[in-house]
């Protein structure tokens, strides 16, 4: 381009250069001021668990607690990973909980009532979890019914037709092959070592040479597109940090029940959702929908199908949800799942989702999720009574997203 | 004309790590009408709102002198009190409340708390008569246009006993009518003594108007130039704000113009919610090469055209054929035009061209995520990769891809949208108002981008409501004028006078519309 008014800006070029050839001390600090500054809520999850472990007397984070932690509140991940979608969508779901309720009473119905094996139960969840979003996803998406009036008109009709489905008593217990799938272990598949169990922690060091290998390949395909990547000691102390926690935690899992079948789930859903979001086209389409919804139309987004497909995953992973949670409650109850749809949209908002849509990672809902169980699991074993968590939990939920609000003000502010 | 009414003096603002005022000295003498003129990010807007306390006292070096006493605001209830008002060039009017609610909003006439809608309605009336308004108050601001929406500002404004009126792009928005009414307000304000400080690009304007324009360059004040004087001219101003002579306003160019790409025949639109034809039976064309221009006043249906032939993005009962190298093709979704290599960069960046919440390079990929996408998955690498490219080709300035566009200037957003936009590898590139709202060294930049993309054999259509753009880029220019299509100049023959005569043709019975020498060969 010849342009006579060519601002060529080699003041800028060096700057450029200069973030490029950051030292090790120089990436440190960056670390520090401003990764920390904008993801304060990870600072207030470590800071919550150290207060917990203090309270409990060290019982928080003991083998056995740590396993119940993550049967007990694994619902609550599973709900917040469909629900961060919805809100980075600039949608909100309030039929979760529900749902919940609706597809549990369902398998409870076939599996307890007509005494069909187990795995029937698990389908007809998912099919009712299908059927729920595609029901909400066309009112949403083509009717053009904003989704708070649609999920607000669905928590009252599923609730209903959970009523109706279980003839408002519950229904128990679930034979135990259902059971299994939220209290079971893969435990002693490959034997014991001095009482802790070798499959857990292979998969720990399974799961750690995962996480190295992915961020190795990122590393170098930055590399390759001549992107700045940090520096290797810092690159290497960060691969050590998340081996360290993920090794400690398949070690305490290991010496008690071993590995949970509900946390493989987990896991595997997690990673599902951080690639859908980080990586796939859908993802960035969802970004594009909530972040400027004219823009994203305009540039060939096909909104009212990305809208229809963002319910249809809430409504499946809301019934795994449900199958998750009935299986630990061993049976089916009308007002099961009540409230769960709060704690969902809490857990997103707290890791720093944005209301207005556009804004929101996987990360962030996972470690909001954590905060809720820890913040609900710290208090019951202090044996606090149930008014003083609510009062809490709702505390913590104003003041997380404030101190999220300042941080994020500040570093807007500084650059 | 007595003393000053405002003298800013050396006012230093910093934003960490940039100096964005420095030393900066503004006088402005009582009842005049001072503009301030400067390049996008030389730091006008900065200045006015450390004038109007947005930037609280204490946050800046310097002193305001205020009528001789100086003033220390802390936030924009301060200002106002004093009688300084800002109107900022987003509109800050609610569409769905009344010329009334609006123009006494925060400020409502009340007694004991209840309002006193009589009152309040019959002084919005006279406020309205003042600038030449003569709706009913309990209209809705909604149903106005820009133009009169802006007079309602100075309304409200006026409505707070204003005695320093500040303008930021008042007429950015406006067509000629519009802009000319409201100058001509201002000059009748003036008269009545009220002091307006006006920030403009259109430098014809400011010649027109004002008395006294100070010129700001990178945070300094480079002159402030008497506007009475004898070489008070468009040129020196230009000059001021870029630093260097500015021989040609546009870039040189030579047309090689090939077969017909892009054909629009029979184009019919209606108002999405009313029973009112926006577009009637509009027809263009546009070879390979070629820069044909749409001329057409606010409201003649330029973007309804161009929006609904892209993607049917607007309007309903919409009819007509697109032809695309001679074959009729489907344009019904978005998706399907920018598959077949049709691009439209729209007239308003910020609401329909950008997500502003996110970095550039996303912006960047958002229209062709498929070309740095394998199996549905984004390659981030290459998303960078080609972001940066753009980066570098259309001289984007940012440190980085990775910087969110929202604190981009107007310049460098409208690159990051047209990056968006040739990132799909377009045949056909509508432009919407390209240069609006953007500084004189950007929307050269600009021109030149569109001259490459022509040279490139690529079909451009520019929609502008600046006439001399249009006579400076284009090689044929076609009218709008109430929806229909009503004559098609070469640029040789086109003039201001008879590109607006021909805009200006009302609807009549009887049809055919004035085409002059229809299928001039160019060159």
């Amino acid at each position: 381009m010849t342009d006579p008014f060519a601002p060529a800006a080699p003041a800028e070029a060096g700057a450029v250069a200069a973030s490029r050839s950051g030292g090790f001390f120089d990436d440190i600090a960056n670390l520090f001021t401003r990764n920390l500054r904008t993801s304060g809520i990870y600072l207030a999850f470590v800071a919550i668990v150290i207060l917990f472990t203090i309270l409990t007397g060290g019982t928080l984070i003991n083998s056995q607690n740590l396993t119940n932690l993550v049967l007990q509140f694994s619902y609550v991940l599973i709900l917040a990973l469909g629900m961060l979608i919805v809100i980075i969508g600039g949608h909100i779901d309030l039929s979760v909980g529900s749902v919940v309720a609706l597809s549990g009473a369902v398998s409870a119905v076939l599996v307890i009532r007509h005494g069909m094996p187990w795995w029937v139960g698990v389908l007809a969840a998912l099919a009712v979890g299908l059927l729920v979003g595609l029901w909400q996803g066309f009112w949403v998406a083509y009717v053009g019914i904003p989704a708070f009036i649609v999920t607000l008109a669905g928590m009252l009709l599923f609730r209903g037709l959970t009523f109706l489905v279980l003839n408002n008593i519950s229904l128990s217990p679930f034979p135990s092959a259902y059971n299994e799938i939220a209290s079971g272990f893969f435990f002693d598949l490959t034997g014991l070592v001095g009482g802790r169990d070798v499959f857990t922690l292979l998969i720990g060091v399974l799961a750690v040479l995962g996480f190295a290998w992915a961020s190795w390949r990122g590393r170098s395909g930055r590399i390759r597109y001549q992107q700045p990547v940090e520096h290797m000691g810092l690159f290497i102390i960060k691969l050590l940090a998340v081996a360290a926690v993920v090794l400690a935690f398949a070690w305490q899992l290991a010496s008690a029940r071993g590995l949970p079948y509900v946390m493989v789930i987990l896991a595997v859903l997690i990673l599902v959702y951080q690639v859908v979001t980080t990586k796939s086209v859908f993802g960035r389409h969802v970004y594009a929908i909530g972040g400027n919804l004219t823009a994203a139309q305009l540039s060939g987004v096909k909104v009212k199908k990305v809208n229809f497909w963002i319910f249809v995953n809430m409504g499946v992973l809301a019934s795994v949800a449900g199958i998750v949670f009935s299986s630990r409650s061993r049976g089916a109850q009308p007002a099961a799942g009540n409230m769960f749809e709060l704690d969902a949209i809490a857990a997103c908002f707290i890791g720093g989702a944005s209301t207005s849509g556009g804004v929101g990672r996987i990360s962030g809902a996972m470690i909001g999720g954590m905060v809720m169980a820890v913040l609900s699991n710290g208090m019951q074993l202090m044996g606090l009574e149930v008014s003083i968590q609510q009062i809490v939990r709702g505390l913590v939920l104003l003041l997380a997203v404030a101190f999220d609000i300042y941080n994020k003000r500040r570093a807007g502010a500084i650059r | 004309m007595s003393g000053n009414i405002l003298e800013m003096q050396d006012i230093t603002k910093n934003f960490p790590g940039v100096k964005v005022l420095q030393e900066v000295n503004l006088t402005v003498k009582e009842g005049e009408i001072h503009a301030i003129c400067g390049e996008n990010g030389a730091g006008k807007s900065t200045l006015m709102k450390v004038l109007s306390g947005v930037y609280p006292h204490g946050t800046y070096e310097g002193n305001i002198l205020f009528r001789g006493e100086e003033v220390a605001f802390g936030s924009i209830k301060d200002s106002e009190a004093k009688g300084i008002v800002i109107i900022h060039q987003e509109l800050a009017l609610i569409p769905d409340l009344s010329v009334a609610e609006n123009i006494f909003l925060g400020n409502e006439v009340s007694r004991r708390g209840l309002i006193d809608w009589n009152q309040a309605n019959h002084r919005a009336r006279e406020l309205m008569a003042r600038v030449g308004l003569s709706e009913l108050p309990v209209t809705p601001v909604g149903q106005l246009g820009v133009g009169k929406q802006q007079l309602i500002e100075i309304a409200k404004a006026l409505s707070k006993d204003v005695s320093l009126l500040i303008l930021d792009e008042p007429t950015a928005a406006l067509n000629d009518q519009d802009s000319e009414h409201l100058l001509g307000l201002l000059r009748g304000l003036r008269d009545e003594g009220i002091t307006c400080i006006i920030i403009s690009h259109k430098l014809g304007e400011i010649v027109e108007i004002a008395d006294t324009t100070t010129v700001i360059r990178d945070g300094y004040v480079v002159e402030a130039i008497d506007m009475h004087g004898p070489d008070a001219t468009q040129d020196r101003i230009i000059r001021d704000m870029v630093g260097r002579e500015l021989d040609q306003r546009y870039p040189p160019r030579e047309s090689h113009i090939g077969e017909e790409v892009f054909r629009v025949e029979d184009w019919c639109v209606s108002h999405p919610t009313q029973p009112r034809v926006l577009v009637d039976h509009a027809s263009f064309d546009v070879r390979a090469g070629e820069v044909v221009g749409i001329a057409g006043l606010m409201g003649a249906g330029r973007t309804e055209l161009a929006m609904s032939v892209f993607g049917r993005s607007y309007g309903r009962d919409i009819s007509g054929r697109v032809y695309l190298h001679g074959r009729e093709i489907d344009t019904r979704t978005v998706k399907a035009c920018i598959d077949q290599g049709i691009s439209y960069v729209s007239e308003d960046r910020k609401h329909y061209g950008l997500n502003l919440i996110q970095d550039i390079k996303t912006n960047i990929s958002a229209a062709g995520l498929d070309k740095v996408s394998r199996h549905s998955f984004v390659n981030a690498n290459e998303e960078i990769a080609v972001a940066e490219r753009f980066r570098q080709a259309m001289n984007i300035r940012t440190p980085s891809v990775m910087q969110t566009v929202g604190n981009l200037s107007g310049g460098n957003q409208q690159k990051v949208v047209l990056s968006k936009w040739l990132h799909t590898a377009p045949e056909v590139l509508i432009l919407d108002e390209p240069t609006r709202g953007i500084d004189v060294g950007a929307k050269y930049e600009i021109y030149t981008i569109i001259n490459q993309l022509a040279a490139e054999g690529k079909a451009v259509v520019v929609i502008s409501s600046e006439l001399p753009e249009l006579l400076g880029i284009c090689d044929r220019i076609f009218t709008l004028a109430y929806g229909r299509i009503t004559g098609q100049l070469p640029v040789a023959e086109a003039t201001q006078e008879r590109l607006m005569e021909l805009m200006t043709i009302e609807k009549t019975s009887t049809d055919a519309p004035a085409v002059a020498d229809k299928e001039t060969p160019n060159d």
